[in-house]
């Protein structure tokens, strides 16, 4: 490095930069904010789908399977399932794990009651109507 | 040793390569669980081990960084730490919670496991990532604090050098961050959007000024390069990690119910983020043809050199493959996110501890400087089979993430998922080849210490040493 651009210059570039930036970052989460009720489907998001995320969260779904895109790549994504699928599909989906096929991947038998299962495929309905950019490019996921 | 206290980093050191190595047992199970599907099941299906796969890794790094923190603190500091003894405490502690975490997952069903530790108070469980139950996360906090106690008083009360301001800086940052794995709204959107303040912000800001620090401390004591010229180098490379990475955050705010202007924020920022990544290899290798003395260990240097080279590739390269969102929009979330994922945590974050545990076992060992000339070679094809497996995992990984793409989301006529992955079994088979020619290195790796001896004073000796980077 030249030596006309002084650690102190380096240092302060650092601090200044860093500071700017996360501002910009606090900034932009702000509108972000703003914008999210007219995105996130958050005027159906009822006492049943706060459930059905726990029920998500319980049993460490994500472990397996993505949900708009995040989490493990093993299984098929669920943020677009219940279009794909359909609530009967689902819930009878869940009550036949696991298929037992040999050597094809396994997903558990989680005993969930009917209201959890309820609540769970209510969860999934609600985050397939989120504003979401259209993501996944097409119904496979 | 210059300083007694410097001993403290030991345990830490021992444990994170154990940890590892149960890391990568883990990672053997999930890769033959990919191809056949019930092995073990149900005793361990696919999420629990990965589970323990993941947050092992975590775990091990961070040990590796407290290690990192207690031995170079109290030299650059130039005093004793400011507490041995809670030094040691904190270790059992972290071990405690981190194994009856992790025997959690293993023993009892993960909702069982939710409702014994009363996640219903404070659910924060059930999210990539952010499994622990909320006790062992709040206990993490604790040990973070303690930690930093030591560390930020060491540092206050002796030397300010840029090198531990920077550690010290970075380390606040990780523990502050770890405070939103407390936030888990109802709203999908928001718990998506700011588990990414945990996640991103870790390894594409706060963790890279500890790389950066690390990677500075060993690169002065292998080259003697003088500390003006490093330090310089570090502040522009942190400078440029934060300014990009900070807003690069915006790249995963794609496709998850955020507005649609992240696609131009996250693309152009995150597009920047190799740049750091580029600048700390030019910056190891200039200082290591620069440098003023042969060290003995050549060993510590080629991890540092390698370091550099596999982080760029990882998080700089193949970060890039797929960072700008419209290439983004067609493979989110699947093998090509994989393939990353390994050589980055892998080239950035695991070479960085193991760096500074070559550098400074011999030391904390009284073996001298650097371990005798077998033992180095031993350590040095544990590094070859390791970095070059792991390339291959990379490798494989992204052949399966194109393939996948193709069949899945960009034919034509798009296969079901379960449907496209059995097309492309083959690639994860070879990818558990490559797994254990890894399995092969890390155990080489291990055997180095066992067998290491003090140099011979003709091996240690300037000029006698062939130099590392060829
Ligand atoms: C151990 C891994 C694992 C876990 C954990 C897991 N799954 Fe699955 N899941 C799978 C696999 C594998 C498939 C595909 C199975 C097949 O096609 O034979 C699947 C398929 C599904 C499907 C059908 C998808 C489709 O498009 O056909 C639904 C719905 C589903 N899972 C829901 C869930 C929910 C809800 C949870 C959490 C309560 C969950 N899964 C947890 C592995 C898992
Ligand atoms: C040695 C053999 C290894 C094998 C066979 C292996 C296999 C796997 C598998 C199958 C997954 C789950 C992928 C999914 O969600 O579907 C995974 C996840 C992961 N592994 Fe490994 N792994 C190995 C070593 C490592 C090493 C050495 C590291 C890092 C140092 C690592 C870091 C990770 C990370 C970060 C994830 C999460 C990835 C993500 O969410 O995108 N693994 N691994
Ligand atoms: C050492 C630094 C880095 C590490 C350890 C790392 C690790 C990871 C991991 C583990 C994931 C998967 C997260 C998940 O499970 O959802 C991920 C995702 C991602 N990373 Fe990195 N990363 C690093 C740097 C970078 C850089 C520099 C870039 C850009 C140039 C980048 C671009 C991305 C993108 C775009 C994704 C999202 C993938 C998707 O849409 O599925 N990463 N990273
Ligand atoms: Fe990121």
């Amino acid at each position: 490095m030249s030596g006309r651009f002084s650690q102190t210059t380096a240092r302060n570039v650092f601090y200044g930069g860093s500071a700017f930036f996360i501002l910009l970052l606090l900034a932009l989460t702000f509108d972000t904010s703003r914008a999210l009720p007219e995105r996130d489907n958050r005027h159906n998001l009822t006492e049943q789908v706060a459930l059905g995320k726990s029920v998500w969260e319980r049993n460490n779904c994500i472990g397996c399977h993505t949900l708009m895109g995040e989490g493990a790549y093993f299984a098929p994504e669920l943020g677009n399932v219940y279009e794909r699928r359909g609530p009967d599909f689902i819930k009878a989906w869940m009550k036949a794990m696991p298929t037992n096929a040999p050597g094809r991947r396994q997903m558990p038998q989680f005993n969930l009651g009917e209201e959890e299962l309820d609540a769970l495929i209510e969860f999934l309905k609600w985050t397939n109507a989120i504003d979401d950019e259209n993501w996944p490019p097409n119904i496979q996921g | 040793m210059q300083y007694q206290s410097q001993a403290v980093a030991k345990p830490y050191f021992i444990t994170a390569i154990a940890l590892f190595g149960g890391q990568i047992l883990f990672g053997l199970v999930l890769g033959l669980q990919y191809v056949v599907g019930d092995f073990l099941f149900p005793a361990i299906p696919f999420n629990v081990a990965r589970m323990v796969h993941t947050n092992l890794l975590v775990v091990w790094l961070l040990f590796g960084f407290m290690g990192a923190a207690y031995y170079l603190v109290p030299e650059e500091a130039e005093r004793e730490l400011v507490s041995p003894k809670l030094a040691i405490l904190n270790f059992w502690v972290f071990l405690i919670a981190g194994v009856l975490t992790i025997l959690g997952y293993l023993l009892v069903p993960y909702a069982k496991l939710a409702e014994m530790t009363g996640n219903h108070l404070l659910p924060t469980m059930g999210r990539e990532f952010l499994e622990q139950p909320t006790i062992t996360k709040i206990g993490i906090v604790i040990v973070a604090l303690v930690f930093l106690y030591n560390i930020g008083f060491t540092i206050l009360k002796g030397r300010k050098t840029v090198i531990n301001t920077i550690l010290l800086l970075g380390l606040v940052g990780l523990a502050g961050l770890w405070l939103f794995s407390f936030y888990n709204p109802d709203n999908l959107v928001l718990d998506k959007f700011y588990w990414w303040w945990v996640v991103h912000l870790w390894v594409e800001g706060v963790w890279e000024l500890i790389l950066g620090s690390i990677l500075a401390f060993v690169l002065i004591k292998v080259t003697g390069v003088d500390r003006e010229v490093i330090d310089k180098w570090l502040y522009v490379i942190i400078a440029a990690a934060l300014i990009t990475g900070i807003i690069g955050t915006g790249h995963h705010y794609y496709w998850i119910g955020t507005p649609g202007y992240w696609q131009w924020w996250g693309s152009v920022f995150s597009a920047m983020e190799p740049i750091p990544f580029f600048m700390m290899t030019i910056f190891a290798f200039n200082m290591v043809n620069r440098r003023r003395r042969s060290h003995p260990n050549r060993a510590a240097t080629l991890w540092a050199l390698g370091c550099a080279v596999m982080g760029f590739l990882g998080a700089g390269v193949w970060g890039f493959l797929h960072t700008l969102a419209p290439v983004n929009y067609y493979t989110h979330g699947t093998q090509i996110t994989a393939a990353h994922g390994h050589m980055a945590f892998y080239g950035a974050y695991a070479m960085i501890v193991i760096t500074i545990i070559s550098y400074a076992m011999p030391v904390l060992r009284g073996i001298g400087d650097a371990n005798d000339n077998r033992s180095q070679v031993v350590e040095m094809w544990g590094f070859w089979l390791m970095t070059v497996a792991m390339v291959f995992i990379t490798l494989f990984l992204t052949g399966a993430g194109i393939l996948q793409v193709w069949l899945q989301r960009a034919a034509d006529d798009p296969l079901p998922f379960m449907v496209a992955q059995e097309k492309v079994a083959i690639f994860y088979w070879l990818r558990e080849v490559a797994g254990l020619v890894f399995l092969v290195g890390f155990v080489l790796y291990v055997a180095s210490f066992f067998i290491a001896r003090p140099a011979r004073v003709a091996e240690g000796a300037p000029d006698a040493v062939p130099s590392p980077a060829g």
